[in-house]
């Protein structure tokens, strides 16, 4: 009798719990589904559907913005022919956040180590170095970049005055000037992960790689580098996602020459007035992005389980 | 100790690697270069932005001046203001109720939702957002200021949860449990020992949604209607005209601002770990 009276007064403090935690997380869940997840949905919902002259969109049921994706339709007889010119800059841009993932992981690796060997207690202030321009403003900080790689701007005129170039090395409004705002940009988001692993770096194992004879650059690819690969695919997730869906790097050093899909995307809801196209070309970057954040489960969930 | 005793010349050997120390130095120096090269020349007395003439608040006295800017950042304030409030407290909120018991049945879901602005890159939700203001627009007629609110509320929310629930989970039941001991009910636990506690924590969070929120161009650009120009949009627009000191400065003010508050979020969390 009491035992029952006992676990129903249990059952009653755990439902009142619930209650409490579902109250607590209401507000929170509320606003992310309504004005994050929610749209996600109508977005799906409007790539399906025909742009509307002034922007917007006519509810008529259409697959026109994914065959555009492709495919160049004739106004005259309807016929499609082949276009890559959108495929091209969704490879474009592919390529140019592979590249800055790489020339991260370049310079990031070395400068990750440089911190993770320093004393303990001057760790901290090295990463607060790092980690404060990644807190300043992105925009400011490209217009910053946009500044000193100028024809006129401050790394032409330096090295101008010191001689070694007669004429200003033009970069600005290509590809190169993207690749190197978008190094700049994510480099902290590659050095944090990679501090993280090598932080907790054995060094007595490096030093028994040396006590068999094992070279400076072996000890770094066979031992160094397979400890600190957990941060190293974090880094390069953190880097590539990003600059996949980059809008600012390219809209101020590209120009509107050198677009990536987020200028393309945003142009649709622009002066293109194209919403179901854009929305097509939204879902489609953020598959891309879905695919790649499942890889990289994949390969944590194995990596968990290999090392026990 | 330990640290002490392989401090030997050999261990230091150990742990060298050719040419890494030049690599992190060139690292951290092209990292403050450009921003150097920014506010140094925002205090040139000259149009140029390249040849330095004479020190001065010139441009400093001309962005402040300007109504564009003055108007600008009064609606990134309270933009700024009334996302930080509205998604710090859900954060807190949210925090509260998925830290302080054992694991229960939808928390990894929970978890995925309160940080999903945060998987998916910025103009995809830019867009979607647009896409549903526009849908509201239409079908109420209502237009203002208040979407901005709302969009940035959404994205400020897993940057206030992040340091909040990382405070949580590092403190110990057991004054809570005294408290309860102690007749105190659910509402006087919380008010005078999870707040003041947690405290820090909800600084340091609402420190971080006020940054991101102040400093958000892409969800911003997309969704506000005529009139709705925040500071970082000012600024762009201002780019694209063309260069002048004047931006240099403005722009100045702003990583200032934010700076001295992720400095001032380094020291909070400083005293949170002592």
């Amino acid at each position: 009798m009491t035992e029952t009276s006992l676990s129903a007064a249990h059952r009653e403090a755990q439902a009142r719990a619930t209650r409490t935690r579902y109250g607590l997380l209401a507000p929170a869940l509320i606003i992310i589904l309504a004005i994050s997840i929610l749209p996600l949905g109508i977005t799906v919902v409007y790539s399906f559907l025909e742009p509307g002259t002034y922007g917007g969109v006519v509810w008529n049921f259409s697959t026109d913005a994914y065959v555009q994706f492709l495919f160049e339709r004739d106004i005259f007889d309807d016929t499609l022919t082949f276009d890559p010119a959108y495929l091209s800059i969704f490879m474009r841009s592919i390529g140019l956040a592979f590249g800055a993932m790489i020339g991260t992981l370049i310079l990031g690796f070395p400068t990750a180590y440089f911190i993770a060997t320093k004393p303990r207690n001057q760790r901290n202030f090295w990463l607060f170095l790092i980690t404060l321009p990644f807190w300043t403003n992105l925009l400011i900080r490209t217009y910053a970049m946009l500044l000193i790689i100028r024809d006129e701007g401050f790394v032409n005129i330096s090295l101008m005055k010191l001689r070694l170039i007669d004429s200003p090395i033009s970069i600005l409004y290509t590809d190169t000037a993207v690749f190197i705002g978008l190094i700049y940009s994510y480099l902290p988001f590659m050095v944090l992960p990679l501090y993280a692993s090598l932080e907790k770096l054995d060094f007595r194992l490096v030093e028994a790689g040396y006590d068999l004879y094992a070279s400076r650059w072996k000890v770094l690819r066979h031992v160094i580098a397979p400890l600190a690969k957990p941060g190293i695919i974090a880094g390069c997730i953190l880097v590539f996602i990003p600059g996949l869906g980059a809008y600012i790097t390219p809209e101020l050093l590209g120009g509107g020459k050198s677009l990536m899909i987020g200028n393309m995307i945003a142009i649709q809801f622009g002066s293109s007035r194209n919403w179901p196209f854009g929305s097509a070309a939204a879902l489609i970057l953020m598959m891309l992005v879905i695919i790649v954040l499942l890889i990289y489960a994949a390969s944590a969930g194995r990596g968990r389980r290999t090392h026990g | 100790m330990a640290e002490a005793i392989r401090k030997g010349p050999r261990a230091r050997d150990l742990k060298a690697m050719p040419g890494f120390k030049t690599v992190a130095w060139l690292c951290i120096i092209a990292l403050y270069l450009p921003l150097a090269v920014l506010v140094i020349f925002s205090f040139n007395d000259n149009r140029s932005v390249v040849r330095w003439t004479e020190f001065s608040f010139r441009w400093y006295e001309a962005a402040l001046s300007n109504d564009g800017i003055r108007n600008a950042t009064w609606v990134s304030v309270k933009i700024a203001f009334v996302a930080t409030v509205v998604a710090t407290a859900a954060a807190t909120m949210a925090a509260l109720a998925t830290t302080r018991t054992a694991s229960f049945r939808g928390q990894g879901l929970a978890y995925g939702i309160i940080n999903q602005p945060l998987m998916i890159p910025e103009i995809v939700t830019a867009i979607a957002t647009l896409s549903l203001f526009a849908l509201i627009k239409t079908a109420t007629g209502v237009t203002g200021i208040g979407y901005l609110m709302a969009a940035h509320t959404a994205f400020c929310i897993p940057f206030a949860f992040m340091p909040i629930r990382a405070r949580l989970e590092d403190m110990t039941l057991v004054l809570e449990q005294a408290g309860a001991d102690l007749y105190a009910t659910p509402w006087q636990t919380f008010r005078h020992i999870t707040l003041p506690l947690l405290m820090p924590g909800i600084v340091a969070g609402a420190m971080l949604a006020f940054v991101v929120s102040l400093d958000d161009v892409i969800i911003t650009l997309m969704v506000a209607g005529p009139g709705e120009t925040t500071l970082p949009i000012y600024i762009l627009g201002a780019i694209r005209r063309g260069i002048t000191p004047e931006i240099n400065a403005v722009s100045t003010i702003l990583v200032g601002v934010s700076v001295l508050l992720v400095v001032l979020l380094f020291f909070v969390q400083r005293r949170m770990e002592k």
